[in-house]
């Protein structure tokens, strides 16, 4: 049997200063890291909770009616134990415009924003979100460091096709702006050379024949420009990331991977928690949210149903039905402790955690306080 | 097209749209773009190579074909198949464009994998002569994407017009066109796949209105996991005319009716285990309000809507055999089919 995953132990210990929530699409990750930053914030930490969700769910949740690319204070909050609570939706291309104004010369950063290909990448192809979710986080951690307005920060992560590319981002771009590639494309001279051999010359002319041919010579051209006006900030940019996948590692980050009780959630919570641990980075525990309410106690399945079936034939329709609904709700009880009880003997020494399913959805302080006090145990 | 919030069981209801065309005779290709292994793991076979595998053939001719298209496949395949180079594509390869391009380079990997979804559609059987002959039948009357969730669908569609915007010319540009020109053609539809639960319903409200602008035509909503339309499931019709027409009866009658009714079937009425009966009932009948709140936002839509009721043991071949079946009955395969027919008449671009 695995531990119980102890959440208000990992808000209130003073070194986690980050709470990542990965995990699949639709399991609740938004409203987990909603209702750990208010349960945080209520018991006197200083909170920011970064949000990536185009949806603008945790908007929602917050009761919010705009989130922008900075933190705001959340009203309506108890801070009677001294703690505050900002949150903050990642407008990724506001993000991307704010690294290139902070690392590029401002003829370079007009060059950069004006650049089509540029504009097309920062504002609406897939993958951008991954790296500037890891530059706000890394730029509130900064600032947290600066400032000291934040003891905490808990991230919400990129809907993405796969939650691990919010992990994948800082180790991509190294490898992008260390790759051959990128040095061939900005500038050709630097991978030849005087000396280089003869094979390899064929190979970037080949290379840059190929290009040509399937991007279109004005296509490459602007990639080249887009390229090497970024080569500028390259650095700084990758320095940064490399920092924040470091911050991750770090001791004080806690990550909680969330699920729910199905398979195929639960088959990508495994996933991820033997991703997290081969990239060496801390796992606090698994959340399982969702969890059927549990059915009244002392009426088993079979013999519930058998009664409704008697009772139904004896024209007591309404008991029936009440029989027949607890029997359904057994069975999807048991089903779903049957695949937590699986996950847990799969997974011995990670805490777990199991949440109740609310019968309400939820958009208010209340309801994320409600989740809060059910993610605490 | 097959959309929803991530977690309501898109890729569960594309492969059963795809079994439910098969059993009507098509041959059907069933795609998935996310590195996910979803296809595989619903017809619980072996993972997906990025080729396409025959998974379910029918005596009739009806067949799903299954694919896991891979980016960087799909990038030598296309430069194999359009530039014929064998030693570039390995060069490309050691130099690092080809993880750029799939990878680092973003968009880029949308392009390619809509784009063999694309080449997959203009196909025809006689591979050979494909580029020169445009009257042997398509190699697949449908195409069933699971493709990207709501969030993304808006991105990943248009992403053809992005690049062909960009790209002012040259074969990329080309692409591009086509693509788009595929997509925003009636031979495309979307279908979105929810819960009735607030977030998954909004993120179809808003995804709906996001594709129509864009032009794109809009197939069905498929509620997964429906309570309501079964009718089999409580509060049934005749239970609710017994609570009165009320949504949540008065609980004293509850109690006292379940009071008198349990003893005759031998079952002790202890408070306890009445009041939680009544419980039970009460958070159920709350729950099946808020969903029918929930579909009533879904119909002002104006889309035909599907239900798929929630099926407790799990997604496998017999449970997407019976969705199959359910789609099936409520027309989308259909009209699907009808569709499809179409497309084969219409010659190629």
């Amino acid at each position: 049997m695995s531990a119980t995953l102890d959440l208000d132990a990992v808000l209130a210990d003073r070194h986690t200063r980050i709470v990542v929530c990965c995990g699949s699409g639709g399991v609740g990750k938004t409203t987990t890291a909603a209702a750990l930053a208010l349960r945080a914030a209520e018991c006197g930490r200083r909170v920011c909770v970064l949000t990536i969700d185009p949806a603008r769910r945790l908007a929602q949740s917050l009761g919010l009616v705009e989130l922008d690319n900075t933190p705001r204070p959340v009203a309506g909050l108890d801070t009677s134990a001294g703690g505050h609570l900002d949150a903050m939706m990642l407008d990724m291309k506001r993000t991307f415009d704010e690294v290139v104004l902070a690392h590029a010369s401002p003829d370079h950063a007009a060059q950069i924003l004006a650049n089509p290909f540029y504009q097309a990448v920062s504002s609406s192809f897939a993958g951008t979100q991954e790296y500037m979710a890891m530059e706000k986080l890394g730029q509130l951690r900064a600032q947290a460091d600066r400032d000291g307005r934040w003891d905490l920060v808990v991230v919400d992560t990129p809907p993405s096709r796969s939650a691990l590319d919010f992990l994948d981002a800082p180790k991509r771009l190294g490898s992008f702006l260390d790759g051959r590639f990128i040095r061939l494309i900005s500038a050709p001279a630097k991978v030849g050379g005087r000396g280089a051999l003869r094979l390899v010359n064929v190979g970037i002319g080949l290379v840059s024949k190929t290009l040509t041919t399937v991007l279109g010579g004005e296509m490459l051209r602007d990639v080249q420009t887009f390229v090497n006006a970024l080569d500028t900030m390259f650095g700084g940019f990758r320095d940064r990331a490399d920092q924040t996948y470091a911050l991750l590692k770090d001791g004080g980050t806690a990550f909680v991977v969330v699920a729910a009780p199905e398979r195929d959630a639960l088959r990508e919570a495994s996933y991820f928690v033997a991703r997290l641990d081969s990239d060496g980075m801390p796992l606090a525990g698994v959340v399982v949210n969702r969890l059927a309410p549990e059915p009244v106690a002392g009426l088993s399945a079979a013999r519930a149903r058998a009664a409704a079936e008697t009772l139904e034939d004896a024209g007591h329709a309404g008991s029936a039905a009440v029989l027949t609904l607890h029997a359904r709700l057994s069975d999807l009880a048991a089903r779903q402790r049957n695949l937590v009880r699986r996950f847990t003997a799969g997974h011995p020494g990670i805490p777990v955690v199991t949440v109740a399913a609310l019968a309400q959805d939820v958009h208010d302080l209340d309801g994320l306080r409600e989740v809060g006090a059910g993610l605490a145990g | 097209m097959v959309t929803g919030k991530g977690g309501t069981g898109k890729t569960t209801v594309a492969a059963a749209l795809a079994l439910a065309l098969a059993g009507r005779g098509a041959r059907v290709l069933l795609a998935e773009v996310e590195d996910r292994q979803g296809i595989s793991q619903a017809f619980d076979v072996p993972p997906l190579p990025p080729t396409e595998v025959p998974i379910v053939s029918y005596d009739h001719g009806g067949q799903v074909v299954g694919l896991a298209v891979d980016a960087k496949a799909a990038l030598l395949e296309y430069l194999q198949l359009f530039y014929r180079l064998g030693r570039a594509g390995g060069v490309l390869e050691r130099f690092g464009a080809i993880d750029f391009a799939t990878t680092i380079a973003p968009g880029v990997r949308d392009v390619l994998l809509i784009g063999r979804v694309y080449e997959a559609s203009r196909r025809r059987v006689d591979a050979k002569h494909h580029r020169h002959s445009d009257t042997s039948p398509l190699a697949y009357d449908a195409i069933v994407l699971d493709a990207p969730p709501t969030g993304r669908i808006g991105r990943f569609l248009t992403v053809g017009s992005e690049v062909a915007g960009l790209a002012r010319m040259g074969p990329i540009r080309a692409q591009g066109d086509s693509v788009n020109e595929l997509l925003t053609s009636p031979a495309t539809r979307i279908h979105v796949v929810t819960l009735l639960e607030e977030m998954p319903v909004q993120e179809t409200i808003d995804a709906v209105a996001e594709l129509r602008g864009l032009g794109m035509a809009m197939g069905a909503i498929v509620v997964n996991q429906a309570r309501l339309a079964d009718g089999e499931d409580f509060p049934n019709a005749s239970a609710r005319a017994w609570a009165g027409a009320g949504a949540v009866a008065d609980l004293t009658d509850w109690v006292d009716t379940l009071t008198a009714d349990l003893p005759t079937v031998g079952i002790e009425p202890k408070p306890a285990l009445v009041t939680g009966l009544v419980e039970q009932v009460r958070d159920h009948a709350a729950r099946e309000d808020l969903e029918r709140t929930h579909l009533d936002a879904l119909q002002q839509l104006e889309l035909p809507i599907v239900s798929v009721p929630a099926l407790l043991d799990g997604i496998d071949p017999d449970a997407l055999r019976e969705i199959a079946g359910l789609l099936t009955d409520q027309g989308m395969a259909g009209r699907m089919t009808a569709r499809a027919t179409g497309r084969g008449t219409g010659g190629s671009r």
